[in-house]
């Protein structure tokens, strides 16, 4: 009988049970930390890093895209949405096997999808509890963070989510899926290394290896939305008809 | 896996949580924006005062501090290099600049000393009563209360999560990098959206019947006392002290 404490949690971890050793190179980007948990912490910028002005500019861009998400969020749809980002914030910690390494899920696309600008109020209470409960990111860079996640999401949702609905077709759906989960994470990618490039140019090189090291995370993404998508679509298409991003 | 440190016995548990929460805050950006590294030093110091005061474990210190420094250390590869300046000695053909290694230290000091406060905040009170104080503090009320749905239901949504992953190993499954691996992580990802949207279906029908009516009333009052009042100041003072000097150059 496999008991619900910490142990035996840790001893079910997916990463533990596949034979992916990590070779040195890969050490560095996706380091491990002690027996259990393995961070893919390059997604969210610790504290002190970034210059004031990024940090400020970030806070006002999230502040904008959380008033937006909940400008038209009814205040009896908040169990519901909190339920379903705690779903969000539990699938973002499955380590999923990339080559040697294993590295987190980002999901921001498919959170995107289904909650459209109310993404960013479920990303700000993510990423804040990111930082309380396992210390990834940080107090000041709390709204660059959420923009980064958040923006490409909102992106996603407006450049994809009309493929996604429970009538249209298998390819149409298989490819803004596919795009959705990809481009999520390249533009992820893509605003952490510039917020890092805009606080000085010396990041230049350590931002364009960011991006390139999401490349493979990418990929895993697009696919991973696509089996869940086709998934909904089979089990509860009710979930795609975008009710929450609509609402 | 979603464990808080362990709450011990120290003055700082008792404080109201949102004085705690201001002067986590202020002393955050103050520390966000400070540049030169004596000043940043006696930040760091004074950082680990207060984890002194709040009794918090060692083990339970680096586990925590290990994520900011995995990013800082993954810059100490590059900022030494890439940092314009004069060079300090030569690895091969890259020139390692002075500049850059005190670029790098800086952020390593800030970092660690934001952390070591922000882990002094969690330290000593509980995520709840954080909630609390965020709405003493006028927070939006839709913030705060998805803070607290979120954060009642991830460890419902853990325990579905492990669920899961128990059925499937028992079925023999092996995370491998193939199609088949990320097919099956996705449908899993699937069923917890599922289960999670019926929860919510069936959380918010009880809600209703128990009269839900979009407020949530807190039975937690806060009261400023005098040690509170004491505390403010005093960190306050030594905020705008860090200021000063960074600001004036003295040391």
């Amino acid at each position: 009988m496999l008991k619900n404490n910490s142990r035996s949690i840790k001893n079910i971890k997916p990463r533990r049970c596949g034979h992916h050793e990590d070779t040195l190179f890969w050490w560095f980007f996706f380091a491990k930390t002690g027996q259990n948990k393995e961070a893919n912490s390059i997604m969210h910028i610790s504290e002190g890093v970034l210059s004031p002005v990024v940090l400020i500019g970030g806070a006002v861009a999230a502040a904008a895209g959380v008033a937006a998400g909940l400008k038209n969020l009814e205040q009896n749809d908040i169990p519901t949405l909190g339920i379903l980002s705690a779903a969000f914030f539990v699938a973002t910690l499955i380590h999923v096997p990339v080559g040697p390494v294993s590295a987190h899920l980002v999901l921001n696309g498919m959170v995107g999808l289904i909650l459209g600008w109310k993404a960013f109020p479920v990303i700000l209470i993510g990423t804040a509890l990111q930082a309380l409960l396992f210390q990834y990111g940080g107090i000041t860079t709390l709204g660059v963070n959420t923009f980064n996640m958040a923006f490409p999401a909102v992106i996603c949702y407006f450049l994809f989510g009309w493929g996604i609905t429970p009538n249209s077709r298998r390819t149409v759906v298989i490819i803004t899926a596919f795009c959705s989960g990809f481009f999520a994470v390249m533009i992820t990618g893509l605003l952490v290394g510039l917020s890092l490039y805009l606080t000085g140019e010396a990041f230049l090189p350590a931002a364009k290896l960011i991006v390139v090291a999401h490349f493979p995370v990418m990929l895993i993404e697009g696919i991973l939305v696509v089996a869940c998508v086709l998934f909904l679509k089979k089990l509860r298409p009710e979930l795609l008809e975008s009710a929450y991003a609509k609402r | 896996m979603f464990e808080e440190p362990s709450h011990k016995e120290s003055i700082l548990l008792h404080l109201d949580p949102r004085i705690k929460r201001v002067v986590v805050f202020s002393f955050s950006i103050v520390v966000a924006i400070l540049n030169r590294i004596p000043v940043l030093l006696c930040a760091l110091i004074f950082a680990l005062l207060f984890v002194l005061t709040a009794k918090v474990s060692i083990k339970e210190l680096i586990k925590r501090l290990t994520p900011v420094n995995m990013l800082v250390g993954f810059l100490w590869l590059f900022l030494p290099f890439t940092f314009p300046g004069k060079p300090l000695f030569y690895l091969g053909s890259l020139s390692v600049t002075y500049e850059g290694v005190l670029y790098a230290t800086k952020i390593s000091i800030k970092s660690n000393a934001i952390m070591l406060m922000m882990i002094v905040l969690v330290a000593t009170t509980s995520i709840f009563t954080l909630g609390h104080s965020m709405h003493a503090l006028r927070i939006p009320q839709k913030i705060v209360h998805l803070f607290f749905f979120t954060y009642r239901y991830i460890h419902v949504m853990k325990r579905e999560y492990v669920r899961l992953v128990n059925s499937m190993k028992i079925r023999g499954f092996k995370a491998k990098t193939n199609l088949h691996t990320y097919k099956t992580f996705a449908y899993m990802i699937g069923m917890i959206l599922v289960r999670s949207f019926d929860r919510a279906q069936r959380v918010h029908n009880a809600m209703l019947c128990r009269g839900f009516k979009g407020n949530l009333y807190s039975l937690k009052t806060f009261s400023i006392k005098k040690r509170d009042m004491v505390s403010l100041v005093l960190v306050i003072v030594i905020i705008i002290v860090l200021g000063v000097l960074e600001w004036k150059k003295t040391i």
